[in-house]
């Protein structure tokens, strides 16, 4: 059984609304817990906006999924990351996140990624 | 880990992400629109230089041809379908879609 249990990170690097990234990607991690894989997010580039609070998407008639991070923790989904660079380039802090994540340097994030035995981007 | 980028950097900050999360050593190649990055002289031929100093950096011969590059920027390593399969062999694939 450990043998079919891979280490897996996806890479969230787009804003969640304008396109269907995000959403799907967060999906596809949603199945890969249910199979109980090892698995991290990180959060680069404008893929940090997915954890943003305050979102509401009531008036773009699109649903809103920002809260699904928050119960990744129920799905044993634990290890999320957050390129400080990324966030500080956006003017964002720690405060402006809907959820505990680990704030990490670029290199620190690079030396997890090359750890890994798969690597998706969304 | 092999890191491959497929979108002009004119358009993606894809290959600008991408560089600060290389890993000292790990090949980049650039494949597709990806290979506009590599054209010598545009804006991009500074960071590309920065790159080669800790990566060795490839550029898919088919699609700069496709695309009328013939001059790319210095060091970038032109390479067929075959020496891509030989990098795919020798190193797990981190694709920046």
């Amino acid at each position: 059984m450990e043998d079919n249990v891979k280490k897996i990170m996806h890479v969230m690097r787009r804003a969640p609304h304008g396109s269907i990234y995000t959403y799907e990607g967060l999906e596809m991690i949603l199945i890969m817990a249910a199979y109980e894989q090892d698995l991290s997010i990180a959060f680069i580039g404008d893929g940090v906006y997915a954890l943003k609070k305050n979102q509401n998407t009531e008036g773009i008639s699109m649903k809103g999924f920002a809260k699904t991070f928050m119960a990744l923790d129920g799905y044993d989904v634990e290890k999320l990351y957050v390129d400080r660079v990324s966030l500080a380039e956006r003017g964002l802090t720690e405060d402006d996140l809907l959820v505990d994540v680990e704030l990490l340097d670029s290199a620190e994030i690079g030396r997890r990624m090359s750890e890994q035995d798969v690597v998706i981007h969304h | 880990m092999l890191h491959t980028i497929n979108t002009s950097p004119f358009e993606s900050p894809a290959m600008e992400e991408c560089i600060r999360f290389v890993q000292p050593g790990d090949p980049v190649l650039f494949i597709e629109n990806g290979v506009y990055a590599v054209q010598n002289g545009n804006r991009f031929t500074d960071a590309i230089a920065a790159l080669q100093k800790t990566s060795p950096v490839f550029a898919l011969q088919p699609d700069l041809d496709a695309r009328g590059i013939s001059s790319v920027a210095p060091g970038v390593e032109g390479i067929g379908y075959d020496g891509f399969v030989d990098l795919v062999e020798a190193h797990q694939v981190n694709s920046w879609l």
